[in-house]
């Protein structure tokens, strides 16, 4: 029995299973084949497992996810030697299920990136044109989704590291509500926007995934209970409302033609499966929202950052004395982006800048919620393009911070606001994926689920990259 | 909005622990500057009356039982330690 890495969803690999037309081992083995096979061009992994306990189907982790026993470095020096002696909870309730962890797939160093440039171990690319980026911070996730290394993955998204990723690789990911699914065990950016969620090539398997995931744990006060997750069957899309903001999809900033396009064509098919369609608009949320999110990450951020001091876990440096030692490692360890992120929200939140810097972007986080939530009065749904632009090449965008940070423009608001965001593949343009972002309410993932499905099914659109059918 | 000087780039590497070469003290000068002047907008709007958010859900007191439970065994807990003296993890003198 051949396993068709490539094309094979997760609901499909688990079929072979239940049919007995295929044994665990036999499935972990063709995904570990396609790793041997196709993972030296891709960089999708940092550490792949020989073998992983379970009965079930194999599953890819962002390196981000600590693991018991299997290292996990959230793609930084300073944790290069860090084996986790508990997993994530995220990782537990996928053991439950059988699922066998693969391997730990490449992020941006701490998920800070875009692009996957700045991990510490070397860019992911993507399976569509390995000249070009996967996105990121989760480019590694989506390159192994994508390029059939893994059936499905566990990512993490702060600002649009799991939606914009999917975008890039043509697949599908979900950034569930904050506060869903479980941070404990989870190397931590910013507290209150990271969420773990799902990277699939299909959308019932993002929400079968996000099903196993989801739910309040003792362990992470910030989760809360979870509606019960549908798994969509529904073909047509009738009594949705579509809300399209215009700043976000027409007037959205630095959009390429080619992206606008294959969304509008997107939002007329759910038009013509029933949804009702009408313009909108996020003006403040749009125009503010990345210099909102660029203060408010750094700041939790350089927070966060303050425990790689040598001194428990992770790389030590030495010095003559103890300050001296926590300084050269953190030199040694940290990349240029934490370096860059940790100072910016130093300044940020020190004595002088505070009001000035947090203190405002943590009110205009304020006005960006209210701008949606008035939204959601009027409709059940946000659409617009996931990443204005499609895949970029290698080295494009990493000398300029402020440029790289522009890719996240339209992911960001959302983020901010804590809502759950879906992107669904909707077409290509110059060859390379157009990813359609789904916005929901919060707690709104099974509309989502149910607008994403539909929409899939009618759009037909092929997840297997191109070079590789 | 005014650029980021040499010795203001130095006062917050050392307050978030960082020792910089001088050439890294010179390129991020220069990022800095560009990432401040760009994150400077929030200032822009007027939001006196608005209050800030620092969580986006309403959960107020997550309370736990407050029930003792095991802890991870201590060989567990010095397993990535960078220097280990008995139950203490050992760092240069202060």
């Amino acid at each position: 029995m051949t396993v068709d890495t490539l094309r094979l969803t997760a609901e499909e690999t688990n079929g072979l299973l239940t049919r007995k037309e295929a044994s665990s081992d036999e499935i972990y083995r063709a995904y570990l084949e396609a790793i041997d096979a196709r993972d030296e061009e891709l960089h999708a992994f940092l550490h792949v497992c020989d073998d992983d306990p379970g009965e079930g189907i194999p599953i890819a982790v962002k390196d981000v996810i600590g693991t018991r026993g299997i290292p996990t470095t959230a793609g930084s020096k300073i944790l290069e030697s860090y084996v986790p002696v508990y997993d994530a909870t995220v990782i537990e309730r996928c053991r439950a299920r059988g699922l066998r962890v693969i391997g730990k797939t490449n992020t941006d160093e701490f998920a800070m990136g875009s692009s996957t440039e700045n991990s510490s171990f070397g860019p992911s690319r993507n399976p569509w044109d390995p000249s070009r980026v996967p996105g990121g911070s989760g480019g590694g996730s989506a390159a192994a989704v994508s390029g059939g290394l893994a059936p499905w993955a566990l990512g993490s998204d702060t600002g649009g590291s799991i939606k914009q990723p999917a975008a890039l690789c043509g697949h599908v990911g979900l950034r569930p509500t904050y506060g869903t699914v479980s941070r404990f065990g989870v190397v931590a950016f910013a507290s209150s926007l990271d969420q773990v969620g799902p990277v699939a090539k299909s959308v019932r398997d993002c929400a079968f995934l996000y099903s196993v995931i989801a739910g309040r744990d003792e362990n992470d006060s910030t989760t809360v209970d979870v509606p019960a997750v549908e798994l969509p069957r529904n073909h047509d899309l009738k009594g949705l409302r579509i809300g399209v903001p215009t700043e976000m999809n027409d007037d959205a900033p630095g959009i390429e033609p080619g992206v606008r396009d294959a969304v509008r064509k997107a939002i007329e098919l759910a038009e013509s499966l029933g949804a009702s369609v009408d313009e909108c608009s996020l003006p403040l949320s749009v125009e503010y929202g990345v210099a909102c999110y660029y203060l408010v990450a750094p700041a939790e951020a350089s927070a966060n950052l303050a425990r790689y001091d040598g001194v428990r876990f992770g790389l030590r440096e030495d010095g003559a004395d103890f300050r001296e030692m926590v300084m050269k490692t953190r030199d040694v360890g940290f990349g240029d982006e934490p370096k860059r992120r940790i100072m910016i929200g130093t300044y940020a939140l020190s004595s002088g800048y505070y009001d000035a810097y947090y203190g405002t972007a943590q009110r205009v986080r304020t006005a960006i919620k209210r701008e949606h939530d008035a939204l959601f009065e009027r409709f059940d749904v946000l659409v617009s393009p996931t990443s204005p632009t499609v895949a970029f090449p290698l080295g494009a965008k990493i000398d300029d911070p402020v440029a790289m940070y522009m890719n996240d423009v339209l992911t960001i608001p959302s983020c901010m606001a804590g809502l759950p965001g879906l992107n669904v593949p909707c077409g290509l343009s110059e060859g390379l994926p157009v990813g359609l972002q789904l916005i929901g309410p919060q707690f709104g993932e099974n509309t989502l689920f149910r607008a994403g499905h539909a929409l899939e099914r009618a759009l037909g659109f092929d997840v297997v990259p191109e070079r590789l059918r | 909005m005014a650029r980021i000087t040499r010795d203001e780039v130095l006062h917050v590497a050392r307050l978030a622990r960082l020792e910089l070469s001088d050439d890294e003290v010179s390129k991020f000068q220069e990022q800095l500057s560009d990432i401040l002047e760009a994150v400077s907008k929030v200032a822009e709007l007027d939001l006196a009356d608005v209050p800030p958010t620092a969580h986006p859900l309403a959960i107020e007191n997550a309370w736990a039982d407050d029930v003792p439970r095991p802890c991870l065994p201590l060989d567990e807990v010095f397993a990535n330690a960078p220097d280990r003296d008995g139950d203490y993890f050992r760092t240069p003198p202060a």
